[in-house]
């Protein structure tokens, strides 16, 4: 083994992005709680962990941005570095999908209490769950279980457009639930934003691994993969 | 203009030293190929079978077929022809000292048996304007030998020299190794306008350097030909995990 020193700031890269990728898990589990069990001092928590992931964004940054011009890394440790950055960018992303959801959930609180016909909590558990399973393939080096998270977009996608379509009716045929629903409307989109975060780190996971660049390309690997079909959505808020 | 070379089931040993085993490559014309590899891996060694170098050393062979364009370089070619048409370059500059720069250019023609001075000054400025050396030593041709010049000059006079016999295939050996980042990178855009009109061959240990000059890489390892590729996919995702490992530092 050579280079000893730059494949250890190799590994100190990618500890780094678990710590931020840890936080930014945190902050969409907890926006979520926060919505579950309306508790604003929980809202409060992620806006702190906001900040610590924009910190941690331009740390990751700078330290790919030094082993680049330092190093001049080659075939997987390049393509490494190059989907470092890519994810870094994503999960700052799923930080301010927290953060949004909580700014969402502080309005909610200040709202009457409404039953709308959306799964919050379930559509939460299924992007959170692809989060989780592209970082874990991220851990491991794992691209056939990146690919796994692939084929679980669709049924978030389904999920929201489920959403927007029960939500414009609330808001068409109950006015005076119009604030709430655009409110859960919005944390969908956010949830939905976050799931294709998670697809876009699990198609930098695969890139890094086996050299292929998925991108784009996703329709027609689910089509072939399709494992998980949305299920009806629960009439429960 | 340049020469494919087709390489096939190529050997070589010095003395019982099986340095080369089995190479099999095409290196296509007009486009310039890098070889990499760990120092004593045999890229050097290879090159110098494509003219026909290697032989000259006493306890040296080779076996396999060598083919430039239509000629079996080890069928009946005399090595004398094929280094007429095969052009070298080496990793440390050597114009003959005592020479003026203009001699130094001039002096393959001259063993060829051209004498005519007109021919002799065109060919000379042709060559050196090639070499993208002209504009610096325009004016003293004649008074300055070609030792005066700084290192980087002389490997350019050097590709001068070697282009004035208008070879076919250019063999480079480390041509930039012993160059300040300057000098190189002048040896690097002469490599990049050059291989429009001749095969160029690179050996680097520079890998950076491979990958901005060359079109193929191939990674040479313990006498072997490991991978051959295009350059983009040997340095972004490699076959063989040996190449892999070579190239990102884990190898050894």
């Amino acid at each position: 083994m050579t280079r000893i020193r730059f494949h250890q700031s190799l590994e100190d890269l990618k500890e780094n992005l678990l710590v931020m990728a840890g936080l930014a898990e945190q902050s969409i589990q907890r926006a979520i709680e926060a919505y579950r069990v309306r508790d604003m001092s929980i809202c409060d928590l992620v806006t702190r962990s906001e900040v610590a992931i924009n910190r941690m964004e331009r740390d990751i940054d700078q330290a790919a941005l030094d082993l680049l011009a330092m190093e001049q890394p080659m075939a997987s440790d390049l393509r490494f570095i190059l989907s470092v950055i890519r994810i870094n960018a994503d999960l700052e992303r799923v930080g301010d999908a927290a953060k949004s959801i909580s700014d969402r959930v502080r309005q909610i609180d200040q709202l009457p209490a409404a039953e709308l016909p959306v799964d919050i909590p379930r559509m939460a558990t299924l992007a959170t769950d692809m989060v989780r399973k592209s970082l874990q393939a991220f851990i491991e080096a794992n691209a056939d279980l990146a690919r796994t998270v692939l084929t679980m977009d669709d049924a978030v996608d389904a999920m929201n457009r489920a959403a927007y379509k029960a939500l414009t009716k609330v808001m068409e045929e109950q006015s005076h639930l119009a604030p709430q629903a655009l409110n859960a409307l919005m944390i969908s989109r956010s949830l939905e934003r976050v799931a294709d975060h998670a697809t876009n780190i699990a198609e930098d996971v695969i890139f890094w691994v086996q050299g292929a660049d998925v991108r784009h390309h996703k329709s027609v690997m689910a089509k072939q993969n399709a494992s998980v079909k949305p299920e009806p959505q629960a009439s429960a808020d | 203009m340049g020469v494919g070379i087709e390489v096939t089931n190529l050997n070589a040993w010095y003395g019982t030293n099986h340095t080369l085993q089995e190479i099999n490559l095409n290196i296509p014309a007009n486009h310039a190929t890098a070889l990499i590899g760990p120092s004593g891996c045999g890229k050097s060694t290879f090159v110098r079978c494509l003219n026909r170098m290697h032989e000259t050393n006493p306890i040296a062979r080779v076996t396999g077929s060598v083919k430039m364009g239509e000629i079996d370089i080890y069928a009946g070619a005399k090595p004398v022809q094929i280094r007429r048409r095969v052009g070298m370059v080496f990793q440390r500059p050597n114009p003959f000292p005592t020479m003026s720069i203009f001699d130094n250019v001039a002096s393959g023609l001259k063993l060829n048996g051209y004498s005519n001075r007109r021919v002799l000054n065109e060919t000379v400025e042709k060559s050196l304007k090639k070499a993208a050396l002209w504009d610096e030593v325009k004016d003293d041709l004649r008074k300055k030998s070609g030792a005066s010049l700084s290192g980087g000059q002389q490997q350019r006079l050097c590709i001068a020299r070697a282009l004035a016999v208008d070879p076919e295939v250019l063999l480079m050996d480390e041509p930039a190794s012993a160059l300040d980042p300057v000098s190189t990178s002048k040896i690097e855009d002469l490599i990049f306008e050059l291989k429009s009109q001749y095969t160029i061959v690179i050996v680097t240990h520079n890998m950076q350097q491979a990958a901005r000059v060359a079109e193929k890489t191939g990674f040479f390892l313990n006498g072997r030909l490991v991978e051959f590729d295009s350059t983009h996919k040997i340095f972004t995702n490699p076959s063989d995990k040996r190449t892999e490992d070579y190239i990102t530092g884990r190898f050894g």
